[in-house]
C-alpha cells in the first residue's frame, strides 16, 4: 500500500496541477496491475531456475519424492558428478572448441565484415545477400557432402570439424559486426587516410577500437554458442566419451549413467553456472548485441 | 598509379577471401554435392546410383510425412507464440516505472540458459511423478498432463521451453518499442486515442518492419528445430545407449519427431545418406521460400551508405 501512495505522490508531482480524482485512482490501479503482471511473470521465468538449484542439492531419496525444499543441503552432489562421468574432460573440450572457435572467427570475420561495410566494389550488395543467406541456411542441408570431407581427412570423432571452418568467416557474426560498422561515420576512417594511414592500419588502429562493443558482442555470442551446442559435437564427435562435450555429456547424463535427478540436475547447475555468470558481468554487451541482430 | 588501381581493386577481394573460400567449400561444393548423391544410394562404402528411387521412397515415408507434420505445428504455433508473447514482454517492461532493467534481466536470463541444460530442466520440471509443477498443481487439486510422455502434449511442453527462453525477441521488440516517436503518441492523444488504439494504429505499424522481421527468421529457425526435441525425447524416453541400439528420436510415439531430426537420423544413424541428401534439399528449397522473404526486407540495405 505505502508503494502506491507514493506513486500516486510522485503522479500528482510531475502531472496537470489539478489532476481528477477519478484520473488518479484509475493511474494509481494502472500501475498496480502492470506491476503485479511483472513479478508474476518474473516469478514464471525464474521458477525454473530455482527448482533445478534446489533439486541439484536434494539427497538421492528426496530426489525420489515430490517435496520441493531440499530436506537436507547435500552440496556433495556437486563433487559425486565428477565422479560419475568424465566431466573434466567434457569440460576441457568445451572449452577447446569455444575458445578456438571464437578466435578463429574473429581473425576470420572482422576483415570481411569490414570490407563489406566500407569498400565499394561491384557485387557487394550481392555479397551481402549471400551471407544473409548462407546465415539463415539450416546446417544440416550439406550436412552430409561435409560430413564426407571430413571423414576423409579421418577428422570425424573430433571436434576440430566444428573449430576449422572458423577459420573462414561465420556469417551471422559477419552480419553483425557489418551492421554495426556502417554505423561508424566515414569521416573518421577518411581522417586517418588523411594522416596517411593505410587501409589496414585505419582498420587496426581507428576502426576496431571504435568497434569494441560490436566485437565483444559476437564474440560473446560465438562463444556461447559453442558452448551451448549440442548438433554439432552430436555430429562429429563421435562415440569416444574423451571427444564429447559438455552438452553432450549432460543430454545423456541421465541415462547412460542411470542418475537421478538430483545429480542431473546438479550436472545441469554446472553448465549453466559460466553463462550465468558472464552475463551478469557483460549484460549490456549482451543486450546491445542482441539489438544489432533486430535491425530493420 | 596503375599499381594503386590494381591494388585498390584486389583489395575488397583480399579482404573477403576468408568468407568467398568458406562460401564455396562449405556451401556451394556441399549443395552441389547433395544433388549429386541424391541419386546415389550410399552408406559410406558402396555407392550406386538409383535414379530417381531415393525420391520415390520419399514420398512413401511416413515418418518423413509424420516429421513434416510436426514440425508445421511448430512453425504455426510456436513462432506466432513466441512473437506474441515477446511483444508482450516488451510492451509491458518499457511501461514499467519501478525496476525496469531488474526485470528485463529478469525476462531476459533464460534464453541465454544452454539449450540442453534448459530442456533438461524442462523435462525434470514438468515429468508428472518427481516434478515440482506436478507437486504444485497437486496441491490445488489439478493433475498435470504427462507433457513430455504423451504425445497430446509434447509439442506443447516444447513451446513452453520456447516462451521462457523469450528473452532475446524482447529485447529486439523493446528497442523497436522505444523507436517509436513520441510525438505520435502525443498527437493520437490529442485526438481522443489511447491504450488499445494507440497500440493498434500507432505502436504496430511502426515497428512492424521489426515484427515481420522476427517472425520469418523464427519460422527458419523453427525449421531447424532440433536440440530440444531430441534432448527432451531422449531424457523423457529414459532411454539407454547400451550397444547396438541407436536412439531412434521423437518420443512419446514420434510426436516430437522434427524434420532435421529425421534428416540426421536417416544420414548419420541409419547412414541412408543419398536418401538423407533428398531430405536436405526439401529443407533447402523451404528454408530459401522463407530466406528470399527476408532478403527483400533487406533490399537497397547495402546501399544508402555507400
Amino acid at each position: 500500500m505505502t508503494a502506491s501512495t507514493t506513486a500516486v505522490q510522485e503522479r500528482a508531482g510531475a502531472a496537470s496541477p489539478a489532476p481528477a480524482r477519478a484520473r488518479r485512482g484509475r493511474a494509481t490501479l494502472y500501475w498496480i496491475a502492470k506491476h503485479a503482471i511483472a513479478i508474476a511473470l518474473a516469478i514464471m521465468f525464474l521458477g525454473p531456475l530455482v527448482f533445478i538449484a534446489l533439486t541439484a542439492v536434494m539427497s538421492d531419496q528426496q530426489a525420489l519424492t515430490s517435496r520441493l525444499w531440499p530436506d537436507i543441503w547435500n552440496w556433495s552432489n556437486f563433487a559425486d558428478i565428477f565422479e560419475k562421468a568424465p566431466l573434466l574432460t567434457w569440460i576441457g573440450n568445451t572449452i577447446m572448441y569455444s575458445v578456438l572457435a571464437t578466435v578463429f572467427m574473429l581473425l576470420s570475420s572482422i576483415p570481411v565484415a569490414y570490407a563489406l561495410a566500407r569498400f565499394r566494389f561491384r557485387g557487394r550488395r550481392l555479397a551481402f545477400l549471400l551471407v544473409i543467406t548462407t546465415m539463415m541456411l539450416p546446417p544440416q542441408v550439406v550436412a552430409v557432402p561435409v560430413y564426407l570431407v571430413w571423414a576423409r581427412f579421418h577428422l570425424t570423432g573430433t571436434l576440430w570439424p566444428l573449430i576449422i571452418p572458423m577459420l573462414l568467416g561465420d556469417a551471422f557474426s559477419i552480419f553483425l559486426l557489418r551492421q554495426f560498422l556502417v554505423t561508424i561515420p566515414r569521416e573518421y576512417s577518411d581522417a586517418a587516410r588523411v594522416d596517411g594511414c593505410g587501409e589496414f592500419r585505419t582498420l587496426v588502429r581507428v576502426i576496431l577500437p571504435m568497434a569494441k562493443p560490436a566485437i565483444a558482442a559476437v564474440a560473446l555470442f560465438q562463444f556461447f554458442y559453442c558452448w551451448n551446442d549440442y548438433y554439432g559435437p552430436l555430429l562429429y564427435a563421435g562415440t569416444d566419451l574423451d571427444n564429447w562435450t559438455l552438452s553432450l555429456g549432460l543430454a545423456a547424463f541421465r541415462s547412460v549413467h542411470r542418475v537421478q535427478w538430483n545429480l542431473t540436475m546438479a550436472a545441469t547447475v554446472l553448465a549453466m553456472a559460466p553463462v550465468i555468470v558472464v552475463f551478469f558481468f557483460a549484460q549490456k554487451v549482451f543486450i546491445e548485441g542482441v539489438k544489432l541482430t533486430g535491425v530493420k | 598509379m596503375a599499381a594503386i588501381t590494381l591494388g585498390n581493386r584486389l583489395r575488397p577481394l583480399a579482404y573477403l577471401s576468408p568468407w568467398l573460400i568458406g562460401f564455396a567449400l562449405f556451401f556451394v561444393y556441399p549443395l552441389i554435392s547433395t544433388v549429386y548423391f541424391s541419386f546415389q544410394r550410399y552408406d559410406l562404402f558402396t555407392l550406386e546410383p538409383v535414379g530417381l528411387l531415393n525420391y520415390r521412397y520419399f514420398l512413401q515415408d511416413d515418418a518423413a510425412w509424420t516429421s513434416i507434420r510436426n514440425t508445421l505445428w511448430l512453425v504455426v504455433v510456436m513462432v506466432p507464440l513466441r512473437v506474441v508473447f515477446g511483444l508482450g514482454v516488451a510492451q509491458l517492461v518499457t511501461r514499467l516505472k519501478a525496476g525496469a532493467g531488474i526485470f528485463r534481466t529478469i525476462f531476459y536470463l533464460p534464453s541465454l540458459v544452454p539449450l540442453v541444460a534448459g530442456t533438461l530442466g524442462f523435462v525434470y520440471l514438468l515429468n508428472p511423478a518427481t516434478g515440482p509443477v506436478q507437486a504444485i498443481l497437486g496441491a490445488v487439486g489439478v493433475r498435470s498432463p504427462d507433457w513430455f510422455g504423451d504425445p497430446a502434449w509434447s509439442k506443447w511442453g516444447l513451446t513452453m521451453l520456447a516462451l521462457w527462453s523469450v528473452g532475446d525477441l524482447m529485447v529486439i521488440f523493446m528497442a523497436a518499442l522505444l523507436d517509436v516517436p513520441k510525438q505520435l503518441y502525443e498527437a493520437a492523444a490529442l485526438d481522443g486515442a489511447t491504450g488499445w488504439r494507440q497500440f493498434v494504429h500507432i505502436t504496430l505499424p511502426v515497428i512492424r518492419p521489426v515484427l515481420m522481421f522476427a517472425a520469418v527468421t523464427g519460422v527458419i529457425q523453427t525449421l531447424q528445430y532440433f536440440t530440444q526435441a531430441m534432448v527432451a525425447a531422449r531424457v523423457a524416453s529414459g532411454a539407454t545407449d547400451s550397444a547396438g541400439s541407436v536412439f531412434v528420436p521423437g518420443y512419446p510415439d514420434q510426436s516430437t519427431l522434427t524434420f532435421p531430426e529425421w534428416l540426421f537420423h536417416q544420414g548419420f544413424r541409419d547412414f541412408a545418406m543419398g536418401y538423407a541428401c533428398v531430405l536436405a534439399l526439401v529443407l533447402f528449397a523451404v528454408s530459401m521460400v522463407f530466406t528470399l522473404i527476408l532478403l527483400r526486407q533487406f533490399r537497397g540495405f547495402g546501399e544508402e551508405d555507400a
